[in-house]
């Protein structure tokens, strides 16, 4: 038996899920426990905060749920065999972020301030805009393939998204960030979350292309594989643009976003694990020379370190030209309040954070109310949503697409590492925001296309292989046999 | 509202969240071992037909192939290059190999052509493999192919720095 004479590679066949069923009533039945599960969760809001059942419960519960169809429709009519797990996934953080938003806009410490405003009915339109877009991508983009035309157009594209929030009268400077512009009439947008998109589509193509020249020539040396110098172009490229925006955009996320997203897909393309240590010393270098200059980052990791003394300062009022924050001591605060189960919904006080409360430090509202069995579910759904990303890479069967896939889930896992590990303390602070949950249009609208881009890929590896058409040669021997 | 009711409420929250984590890993663990029946018939068959000879011929055969042989392959597997370890179920249909987009297996090869080859089952369900004209070749074992082939289970196809082959 000359097949089994190869036992090492006899494992490998469970990478295809080829011949699977289509696995849409899975999604619908999922779909369904992910809408009922928020809409739980907003009665039990205003059941604490006023022992009634809040008013806009249905209205609610009809608009997550008629998003939630018809997501669930686009995939059955668009892409069929499509991942069954990333649309419920994705619905079930989204509707969570908007009650826990709605729960802080009922939080009177909130509404007396200035800029207060109803921001859950604004998160839902998002939101819908979020799954329009969603479908449009699975209308549109028949095959994940095409994309591989626009390898350099998305190089361009990227880069002027990510240069957008420097040109001047449009860039807007929100508490040191400079990572949004404001667009007169519409309001403001976060370019990088599109351009986290756009430049996977690059990446992607563009280590399709390089990656035997990357992976190949190179010489061993203490049991790693070291590029040639020439080679080392292209991260050293990434890697400069990355030091830009940090020095030029002062945002660490972003900045630590694209360089790990191109050395995740480095190493993905090449199998080299000298490129990890290699883009580990370079974002350290990098990020260590930067913040020996940048005032704007020295805050950040001044309250990282002491979150405590920044406390103090900012609420000594010390004015020495740099803006202290009470913020990150008061998430820590939120967390520990929390405790393992939680204080329950609507009864926490994560409110005191005030500004931001509902965006980069949402976190931190579920943390107290849902406590660490909470906190680590919702650390276990995005892990879920990484993971089908990743499986999506291994069953696909272009390169293309398997670099594209890995790209988006690496960058919707750097993602969540950069703004978990800031609130939770383990990093400095970014000014990015949490994947669906926290509110702001350009996150929600910008992950939602890209589990669009995920499901198309994922519809294509999935697909079992055509109906087997007829031989031509099978023909002609059928006249001749007897 | 009661104390006791937000308690309960509280906890139930929390068992509901963990109960959905649980049923979608559930979902994860019926898509991972999707093919688990096939592959573990295909090990025990391997392994009693080493013992045995006797195993009777019927016990091989698939739902979806009705008059399936004893030789039949029911997957390709590429054990070389850049791909390896991907698998394609052979279920009747035409397996087109090479650089387009649209092939069944996409190689990333700078040894291969755009439509380099292509493996496709005859009348009796002996899968051959034809080489579609390509520049460099498509070899069988060590032999470059010239004309439509029958293939064997655990045969090498070499085209480029890819290797495939048939397995049951």
């Amino acid at each position: 038996m000359s097949s089994t004479s190869n036992p090492s590679t006899q494992h490998t066949s469970t990478i295809g899920a080829i011949g699977a069923p289509s696995r849409r009533n899975t999604e619908l039945a999922l779909l369904v426990f992910a809408v009922v599960i928020p809409v739980f969760a907003y009665a039990n809001v205003g059941l604490a905060l006023d022992d009634q059942v809040p008013a806009g419960l249905l209205s609610y519960g009809l608009g997550l749920g008629l998003m939630a169809g018809l997501g669930h429709l686009a995939v059955r009519k668009f892409a069929p065999y499509a991942d069954p797990l990333l649309l419920p996934l994705a619905t079930l953080l989204n509707g969570l972020g908007l009650v826990a938003i709605w729960r802080l806009d009922q939080s009177e410490k909130l509404q007396a301030s200035r800029t207060f405003v109803e921001a859950a009915p604004r998160q839902l339109m998002y939101s819908a805009i979020g799954v329009a877009f969603f479908v449009a991508v699975l209308f549109f983009l028949k095959d994940h393939r095409v994309l591989q035309r626009y390898t350099y157009i998305s190089m361009a594209g990227a880069l002027v998204l990510l240069l957008l929030p420097l040109v001047p009268g449009l860039g807007h400077n929100v508490f040191g960030a400079k990572i949004w512009i404001k667009i007169p009439g519409l309001g403001t947008l976060q370019p990088g979350e599109f351009a986290k998109i756009v430049l996977a589509v690059f990446f992607a193509g563009y280590l399709m292309v390089k990656r035997d020249a990357l992976a190949l020539a190179s010489r061993r040396f203490m049991g790693l594989y070291l590029p040639r110098g020439r080679d080392l172009g292209p991260i050293i490229v990434v890697w400069i643009i990355s030091i830009l925006i940090l020095v030029f955009e002062t945002d660490l996320g972003t900045s630590l976003l694209f360089f790990g997203m191109f050395v995740i897909m480095l190493y993905v393309a090449t199998e080299r694990t000298s490129w990890i240590v290699f883009g580990l010393l370079m974002s350290a270098v990098g990020a260590v020379g930067v913040a020996s200059f940048e005032p704007h980052i020295q805050t950040r990791v001044q309250a990282w370190l002491d979150p405590m003394r920044e406390f103090e300062l900012s609420r000594a009022g010390v004015q020495d030209g740099i803006v202290h924050s009470e913020q990150a001591m008061q998430a820590l605060w939120a967390f520990g309040s929390g405790g393992t189960l939680g204080s329950g919904w609507g009864q926490g006080h994560s409110d005191l954070i005030g500004f931001a409360a509902n965006s980069d430090f949402i976190l931190a509202t579920f943390g107290e109310e849902l406590g660490l069995a909470g906190v680590m579910a919702l650390l276990l759904l995005y892990a879920l949503i990484v993971e089908r990303g990743v499986r999506t890479a291994l069953a696909a069967r272009d390169p293309f697409g398997k670099l594209l896939a890995i790209g988006l889930s690496g960058a919707f896992a750097l993602q969540v590492f950069v703004v978990a590990g800031g609130v939770m303390g383990l990093i400095p602070l970014t000014g990015m925001t949490m994947p669906f949950l926290a509110y702001g249009g350009s996150s929600v609208i910008a992950n939602w296309a890209l589990i669009g881009i995920l499901l198309r890929i994922s519809d294509t590896a999935r697909r079992p292989a055509p109906a087997p058409v007829s031989n031509p040669d099978a023909e002609m021997t059928q006249v001749v046999r007897p | 509202m009661s104390e006791l009711t937000l308690t309960v409420m509280r906890l139930g929250f929390l068992a509901v969240l963990w109960l959905f984590v649980i049923v979608a890993v559930q979902v994860i663990r019926s898509d991972l071992f999707g093919t688990r029946v096939t592959q573990r018939g295909s090990r025990r068959e391997a392994g009693r037909q080493q013992a045995a000879r006797q195993a009777p011929p019927q016990q091989r055969q698939q739902p979806s192939g009705g008059r399936r042989g004893r030789n039949t392959p029911t997957k390709l597997v590429v054990t070389e290059g850049t791909l390896t370890g991907t698998t394609v179920a052979l279920q009747g249909q035409t397996i087109t190999l090479g650089r387009a987009h649209d092939s069944t297996i996409v190689l990333d090869d700078d040894y291969a052509s755009s439509r380099h080859a292509r493996i496709y089952p005859d009348r009796d369900g002996q899968w051959i493999v034809e080489d579609l004209g390509s520049t460099n070749g498509t070899y069988l074992d060590r032999t470059r192919l010239t004309t439509p082939t029958p293939i064997s289970p655990g045969a090498p196809i070499r085209i480029g720095k890819t290797v495939i082959e048939l397995r049951k």
